[in-house]
C-alpha cells in the first residue's frame, strides 16, 4: 500500500506541504507525487538508509545520562523534506536582517551611550537585572560595530500561516552543522527528487562563516589566522565544532592551547612554537572564557582573553556581552527595538508575550498557566519551561510561586498551535510539529542561510524540538514556486 | 600542529599498540602454558611483572590465577594497561582529534573499542579467548596500516610514528626482562622446556619466522638477545623502533634535545655485547634502556606537547 493524502490527518493545524483540503500545496505538488508512488516498505527502507548512512557518516551529538555517562548518539533524521517557497522566504529573510542588524545597533548601544534606556524605549530595571549584560564590556568597540556575528533565530508557524519568530539565539547557537550533513543524507537517499526540483544549494555556509570571521581580523592586510574554540569532547555539540573547524580550514582550538602574551595578542601552542590568532570563533559561554575577567573557577577558557579583546589584538564572535539581546524579556521588546533604529515595522512579528515584571501582564499570566507557556529568561534548550496545556496542578503552583518570586525572570507566550510537516512513522506518514531555525551571519554585510535546520518534534502531538529531548531534524528546501497548473 | 593535537596523537598510536602488544602476551602465554608441565611452567605472574603493576594487582586481586590476571590485564577499567583501559584511552585520544585523522580511521578505531567492550564475556572465556585476542590485533593491525595509506604523511603521522615505536620499544624491553629472568642459563645447551620459553619471547613479539629468516641458527639465548635489541631490520627490534623514532624526530623543529637523548640510548644498543650479559649484566642493561627511553618521552613533551 502506498501513501494517499486523502487520509493524512492535517488536523485543525497549518501543514507545510498538505492543505486543509488534503491537497498538497504548490510547492509541494511533486513531493507529494512522488511519494504517492513510492509503496510502504520502500519508504521505510529509505529511511532505514538514511538512519545508516548518519551512523557511518558519524553525525552525532552528545547527550549526557545519569546511568551511561556522556554518550555519543546517532542525530535523528527524518527523510521527508521540508520545503518553503522562495517568494515566502525572501520575505523571511528581509525580516531576519532586519531584526540582526537592530539588534546590533542595540547591543552597541547598551554597552555606549544607552540612548534607547534614555528615550524611554527600554527600561533600565530589565537591563539592571540582566544576567547576560557583562559590565566589562562598557565602552569596548569590537569591529565594525558588530557584536552577534553568528544568530539563530527560531521560528514557528502558527495555525493561520502566520510566521513568528520566537526567539534569538545570540550566544552560541548551535545547529547548522546538521542543516549542511542533512542535505548531503537527502542527495543520498532521494536523488530522483532532484529531477523534479532544484533546492537552492546551502553549501556555501563554510565558506560565509569564514569570510564573516575574517572580516574581523585585526591583521586585515594578511591573511587571517582563524580559530573555533571548543569546550572539547564532552559539550553536546562538539560534533559541529570539529565539522566547522575542518570545513573552514581552521584549527579547533580548547582554551588550554591558548594564551596571551605579555603584548595582549594572543597565541597557539604549535609543535613549531608559538603562533598568533587572529579570531577566534567561540563555543564557550562568556562566563567561562577567562577566568581573569569571568569566572575564577574556569578552566576552559584563556586567562586575560578579554584584555586581548578590549585591546583589538584579536575578535570574538560572538563578542563577550552579546547575550544581553537574547534574554526572553529583552525578546518583548524586539519590535519597538526594530522600530526605535531603523524606523520600520518589523516584517516577521514577535509573538504575542507577556512579561511578568508588568502587574497586569503578570496577573494575567498567574490567571491563565494552564493555557500558556512560560519560560524563564535566561535558559535555552528547553529547558525549565512550563508548557501550561499540557501541565498538572502541581506544576502550575510551582511555576506561580516561581513566577511571584522572581516576576522578571518569566515571560509567558500563548500556545502556538505550531504547523506540521509529513514525517515518516513506521511505514506510514503522519504530521509532526516542526520549526525552523536559520543562522544569520553579520560582518560587513549580513548573509542568511538559505533556509536553515528545520527540528521536528518526533513524538506524536508534541511540541518540544530539541534533539536533548525527543526531537529530530529534516532537511529544509527553497524552491522557486512552480507555475499554478 | 597545534601541541595538543601532537599529543593526542602520540598517546592515540601509544594506546592502539600497547592493545595489540598486550594481547599478543597474553596469547602467547597462553599456548606456553599448555606446552609446559605443571612443574616447570611460570604461571601467569611473570605477565604482571611484564606490566611493573604488581602492587596496583596485589592490592585488589591477591593471588595471581589465571582468571584473575586474565581480568587484570584485558578488563581492568582502573588499570591503564588492560587491553580495554587502552582501547577505550586510545578512542577518547582519537575522538578530540576527529577533524585531524581520516574518517574512516576513526570509524576503525571507534569500532574497535566496541568490539573490545561488547565481545569482553568471550575473551574472559578459554575458549573465545584466543579468537578475541586474534580480533584485537588484527584490528589494531588495520588501523596501523589505514593511518598508514590515508594520512597525510606530515608532522602528525610523525607523531603517530613516534608514539608506536616508542611503545614497542617499550614493551620489546619489559619482554626481555621478565621472560629470561627466571629461565636464564647460561649453557650453551638450553633444555627443551628452555627452547620452547624462548621461543615463546620471540612470538610474543611476533618475531619467531623472522628469526629465522634473518639469524639463520636454531633458536639460542644469545642470538635471540642479538636479534631482539640489535637487529636492524625486524621492526619490533629496539634498534629499529629507536632508528624509526629518531627519522620522524629529524623531520620536527627544535629537536636539539630530543635528538641527544635519543643517540645516547642507541649508542647504549648498539655497543653492548649483548648476548654475553648475565642474568644480572642483562637485567642493569634493561634498566639502563627503560630509563633512556623515558629521557626520550619527557624530551619529546618538553619540546613538543602542552606544559602540564
Amino acid at each position: 500500500m502506498s501513501i494517499d493524502w486523502k487520509n493524512y490527518p492535517v488536523g485543525r493545524f497549518h501543514d507545510e506541504l498538505i492543505d486543509s483540503d488534503n491537497k498538497a500545496r504548490a510547492h509541494a505538488k511533486p513531493l507529494a507525487s512522488f511519494l504517492e508512488k513510492m509503496d510502504e516498505d520502500e519508504l521505510a527502507a529509505r529511511q532505514a538508509a538514511a538512519d545508516l548512512s548518519i551512523k557511518e557518516m558519524g553525525i552525532t551529538f552528545t547527550v549526557y545520562s545519569q546511568e551511561e555517562g556522556t554518550i555519543d548518539r546517532a542525530w535523528p533524521f527524518d527523510i521527508i523534506p521540508r520545503i518553503i517557497a522562495k517568494s515566502e522566504w525572501d520575505r523571511i529573510e528581509a525580516g531576519l536582517k532586519q531584526r540582526v542588524h537592530a539588534l546590533n545597533l542595540f547591543i552597541d548601544d547598551l554597552y555606549h551611550e544607552q540612548k534607547v534606556i534614555k528615550d524611554g524605549v527600554f527600561p533600565k530595571e530589565v537591563l539592571a537585572d540582566s544576567v547576560n549584560f557583562r559590565p566589562q564590556c562598557i565602552g569596548v568597540n569590537p569591529p565594525l560595530g558588530i557584536w552577534a556575528h553568528i544568530c539563530g533565530s527560531d521560528l514557528v508557524r502558527d495555525k493561520d500561516g502566520t510566521v513568528y519568530v520566537l526567539e534569538d539565539n545570540l550566544r552560541v547557537p548551535s545547529g547548522v552543522s546538521y542543516m549542511l550533513e542533512n542535505r548531503l543524507v537527502t542527495k543520498r537517499v532521494f536523488p530522483e527528487l532532484f529531477d523534479d526540483y532544484a533546492p537552492l544549494p546551502v553549501d556555501d555556509y563554510p565558506s560565509q562563516l569564514f569570510d564573516t570571521l575574517a572580516a574581523l581580523s585585526p591583521r586585515p592586510a594578511e591573511y587571517p589566522e582563524v580559530a573555533v574554540m571548543t569546550p572539547g569532547i564532552y559539550n553536546s555539540a562538539y560534533f559541529e565544532h570539529s565539522y566547522l573547524a575542518q570545513q573552514m580550514g581552521c584549527e579547533l582550538v580548547e582554551g588550554r592551547d591558548l594564551f596571551v602574551g605579555d603584548d595582549d595578542c594572543v597565541y597557539m601552542r604549535t609543535v613549531d612554537g608559538n603562533s598568533r590568532v587572529d579570531v577566534i570563533y567561540r563555543r564557550i559561554d562568556d562566563l567561562f572564557l577567562d577566568p581573569e575577567a569571568f569566572r575564577p573557577d574556569s578552566t576552559l577558557g584563556v586567562p586575560g582573553l578579554l584584555r586581548a579583546w578590549k585591546a583589538g589584538k584579536v575578535a570574538l564572535a560572538n563578542a563577550p556581552g552579546s547575550g544581553v539581546a537574547d534574554d526572553k524579556v529583552v525578546y518583548a521588546f524586539v519590535p519597538e527595538i526594530i522600530r526605535y533604529y531603523l524606523g520600520e515595522d518589523p516584517i516577521i512579528p514577535n509573538v504575542p508575550t507577556y512579561r511578568c515584571m508588568y502587574e497586569k501582564e503578570r496577573d494575567h499570566v498567574l490567571a491563565n498557566l494552564d493555557k500558556l507557556v512560560v519560560k524563564p529568561a535566561n535558559e535555552s534548550g528547553g529547558y525549565g519551561m512550563l508548557m501550561g496545556p499540557m501541565s498538572t496542578k502541581a506544576e502550575r503552583e510551582t511555576f506561580a510561586d516561581l513566577i511571584r518570586h522572581n516576576p522578571r525572570n518569566y515571560i509567558a507566550q500563548p500556545t502556538l498551535s505550531l504547523s506540521t510537516v509529513p514525517t515518516v512513522v513506521g511505514k506510514r506518514v503522519e504530521p509532526r510539529h516542526l520549526d525552523l531555525r536559520p543562522f544569520i551571519l553579520s560582518a560587513d554585510k549580513i548573509q542568511v542561510t538559505t533556509g536553515g535546520l528545520t527540528r521536528v518534534a518526533l513524538r506524536k502531538g508534541s511540541l518540544v524540538v530539541n534533539s536533548s529531548q525527543g526531537g529530530g531534524s529534516k532537511d529544509t528546501w527553497i524552491v522557486e514556486t512552480p507555475e499554478k497548473a | 600542529m597545534l601541541s595538543r593535537v601532537a599529543e593526542n596523537i602520540y598517546w592515540m598510536a601509544r594506546y592502539v599498540e600497547r592493545a595489540e602488544d598486550t594481547a599478543r602476551m597474553v596469547g602467547v602465554n597462553t599456548n606456553l602454558l599448555l606446552d609446559l608441565p605443571k612443574g616447570i611452567a611460570p604461571g601467569w605472574r611473570p605477565l604482571i611483572d611484564i606490566t611493573g603493576c604488581n602492587e596496583t594487582y596485589e592490592a585488589s586481586y591477591g593471588d595471581y590465577t589465571e582468571r584473575q590476571v586474565l581480568k587484570f590485564l584485558i578488563a581492568d577499567q582502573d588499570h591503564g594497561g588492560s587491553i580495554l583501559s587502552a582501547l577505550r584511552a586510545g578512542r577518547e585520544n582519537c575522538r578530540t582529534i576527529r577533524d585531524i585523522v581520516p574518517r574512516e580511521a576513526w570509524e576503525q578505531i571507534n569500532e574497535l573499542y566496541l568490539y573490545g567492550r561488547d565481545e569482553l564475556q568471550q575473551g574472559m572465556t578459554k575458549k573465545g579467548r584466543h579468537g578475541y585476542l586474534k580480533q584485537i590485533i588484527l584490528r589494531c593491525q588495520t588501523i596501523t596500516g589505514m593511518l598508514a595509506g590515508t594520512m597525510n604523511h606530515d608532522r602528525g603521522y610523525e607523531f603517530l610514528r613516534m608514539g608506536r615505536n616508542m611503545e614497542r620499544a617499550d614493551m620489546t624491553t619489559r619482554i626481555i626482562d621478565v621472560r629470561s629472568a627466571n629461565l636464564l642459563t647460561d649453557t650453551p645447551d638450553l633444555s627443551p622446556f628452555d627452547n620452547i620459553q624462548w621461543v615463546s619471547v620471540l612470538k610474543s613479539l611476533t618475531g619467531y619466522q623472522m628469526y629465522r629468516q634473518s639469524m639463520q641458527v636454531r633458536v639460542r639465548r644469545g642470538e635471540v638477545l642479538r636479534f631482539l635489541f640489535q637487529s636492524e631490520v625486524f621492526p619490533r627490534s629496539l634498534r629499529h623502533a629507536l632508528r624509526n623514532i629518531e627519522a620522524s624526530v629529524e623531520h620536527l623543529p627544535n629537536n636539539e634535545a630530543a635528538q641527544r637523548a635519543l643517540h645516547r640510548t642507541q649508542r647504549a644498543v648498539q655497543s653492548t655485547q649483548v648476548q654475553g650479559l648475565d642474568t644480572q649484566g642483562l637485567h642493569r642493561f634493561v634498566d639502563e634502556i627503560q630509563l633512556g627511553l623515558s629521557d626520550i618521552h619527557k624530551e619529546l613533551a618538553t619540546a613538543y606537547f602542552l606544559p602540564e
